[in-house]
């Protein structure tokens, strides 16, 4: 059981439970669609840029207990940055999840830390990082993001 | 036939061939399959995933190893010895498959990929020769992709028109429905002899009485029917049946399209090359005779004999024991995991084969395989290649436990066991 602690901890099963920012955003500047064909993760991300800055973020859709939280985790946290420092982020939580070594410590992580145990479980980074690989697209004008 | 001493050699106890479930000794079988003795995340395996694939005795992994060893050679074209030894072993798995199915020549049994290349044949090789514009092609609800996108595809090409057959709240096919879109303007009916993702086992006789009554023809899919029932062509009366070796514990890359002669014999070739051809110049190619003009270039050799291995292992324990034997673990484990309140059993049909589709009340499909995984419990997540069958219920996915031969009540307990600690970590 240690193993599945360390993949669902309790910040993970909160935000499946209660996901935050889970609504649309009527005043969004870009949505797309990401969905995992494989095992049918579907979610919409919603994004208000307004220059720079991710003024808003939200998102809807349905999937996995990882998928879920970490597209609700990851609203919380590129909230109100630049798209650069989003950017970052993403590369950040990539490597967190693909057990990576990254220069980044577990304080600075916040929230992401909750998805460090995502890296022994390899047939679930896909999930961890559909809504950031989505959230990516809409800042490069995608309209749909697959991943497998 | 030496595959033959092989399955034999493996079974000496006559009593597991009595067609009594009495007799029926499943720890015995399981020492027949090596990989069950393996542990995952220090567990003992419990593999429920056997209609994705079916794990392999050892009559069929030896029987690989020994064609590699000591007949390796190309079939239908030398004089030496070993091609001489390859070719009889390779066409002798013709005639155990004639027999397993019940067809009446040896010239109807191609050997291909599985039951997706045959599909694709029937589509491309039939289809674009007997299909056109106007036309309609059946195929129901809950068929897998691979028999649902050959279709798709031969109807973009034609201009036909694709009808679906809706299925029942429980999985079954609504025959009622069925009738009513059948006329003149079908010319193939297309289903699967059971669902892989809700078990259902379909009337393919009266499906395909029906469908004879208007002149189409009828393709089943026996992906799911080969592991679990004793497969008659003559008595369903279907003109095509397709399987794969890999779901009836032989090896994956062999399969067998089964066709009537006539309508084998009035089809165009699929692909070109050699061993499909009787003689070729550039300016005419005459096509070899049936199987062979289906057959081109050098086919998966040690998959076909090994697939002879695995029938022939199937029927020296008796396909019908194997389906009362199925049958058993399917009520037990219907029973059991309807005791969990959480649960919801997908796909509730009164002739079922040893496969069920569930979801648990907020928890996803995809992390009740992660947990059970760490138990050493294999079992499949997800839409099963069936997404419209998804929609149909309004679920995203589901999880899924099937049964084969080697399974036990045991293992049943531990998946309920396991379902208990996802419940745990989701509680």
């Amino acid at each position: 059981m240690s193993d599945l602690r360390e993949l669902y901890q309790q910040v993970i099963l909160d935000h499946n439970k209660n996901p935050r920012n889970f609504h649309e955003l009527p005043e969004a500047t870009k949505k797309v669609e990401g969905y995992n064909p494989l095992c049918g993760d579907h979610y919409t991300i919603y994004l208000d840029v307004d220059g720079e800055t991710i003024r808003d973020v939200g998102f809807t859709g349905s999937g996995c207990a990882i998928s879920k939280s970490s597209a609700s985790v990851m609203t919380q946290t590129i909230k109100g940055k630049s798209k650069e420092e989003a950017e970052r982020l993403f590369q950040v939580f990539h490597k967190l999840v693909t057990g990576e070594p990254g220069d980044t410590s577990t304080v600075e992580l916040g929230r992401l830390a909750a998805f460090s145990g995502v890296s022994e479980f390899p047939a679930r980074v896909k999930c961890a990082t559909l809504a950031w690989h989505t959230m990516r697209g809409a800042l490069e004008g995608k309209e749909v993001i697959s991943t497998e | 036939m030496p595959e033959a001493t092989v399955a034999r050699t493996a079974h000496p106890d006559p009593s597991l061939t009595l067609g009594m479930t009495a007799t029926y000794d499943v720890e015995r079988i399981r020492r027949d399959f090596p990989i069950l003795s393996r542990s995952v995340h220090g567990k003992p395996l419990v593999y429920l995933d056997n209609a994705a694939t079916t794990q392999k005795p050892n009559a069929v992994i030896d029987r690989i190893v020994r064609y590699y060893r000591e007949e390796n050679a190309n079939v239908h074209r030398g004089v030496h010895y070993l091609s001489e030894i390859a070719t009889s072993a390779y066409e002798n798995v013709r005639t155990t498959v004639k027999k397993t199915i019940n067809a009446r020549s040896e010239k109807e049994i191609v050997f291909n990929g599985g039951t997706t290349e045959g599909i694709n044949l029937i589509a491309y090789a039939w289809g674009r020769k007997n299909v056109a514009a106007g036309d309609e092609i059946i195929i129901s609800a809950i068929e897998h992709h691979s028999d649902i996108v050959p279709w798709q595809m031969l109807c973009q090409a034609t201009g036909a028109t694709l009808r679906i057959i809706p299925v029942s709240d429980e999985g079954e096919l609504l025959l009622d429905d069925y009738a009513k879109l059948l006329s003149p303007r079908t010319k193939l009916v297309a289903v699967g002899h059971a669902s892989n993702a809700l078990g259902t086992i379909n009337p393919v006789k009266k499906i395909a009485e029906m469908a004879h009554a208007y002149g189409a023809i009828v393709v089943i899919d026996g992906a799911q029917g080969i592991p679990h029932l004793r497969i008659d062509v003559q008595d369903i009366g279907c003109d095509f049946y397709t399987f794969s070796a890999h779901k009836v514990y032989g090896p994956t890359g062999s399969g067998v399209l089964y066709g009537k002669e006539a309508l084998l014999e009035a089809m165009p070739p699929y692909e070109g090359g050699g061993d499909m051809i009787l003689s070729v110049s550039f300016e005419k190619t005459t096509y070899n005779a049936l199987p062979y003009k289906f057959e081109a270039g050098t086919p998966d050799i040690a998959g076909v004999i090994a697939m002879g291995a695995a029938l022939e292992y199937v029927a020296s324990i008796g396909v019908e024991n194997i389906a009362a034997h199925e049958h058993d673990l399917l009520l037990y484990a219907t029973k059991r995991l309807q005791e969990i309140d959480q649960l919801r059993i997908i796909g509730t049909a009164a002739h079922k084969a040893a496969v069920i589709s569930f979801v648990l009340e907020g928890v996803h499909p995809h992390d009740i395989g992660t947990i059970l995984d760490q138990e050493g419990i294999a079992i499949r997540t997800g839409h099963h290649c069936a997404q419209p069958l998804m929609l149909r219920y309004n679920i995203p996915a589901t999880g899924r436990a099937s049964f084969a031969m080697y399974n036990t009540r045991e293992e049943v307990d531990a998946l309920v066991a396991g379902i208990g600690k996802v419940l745990e970590v989701f509680g």
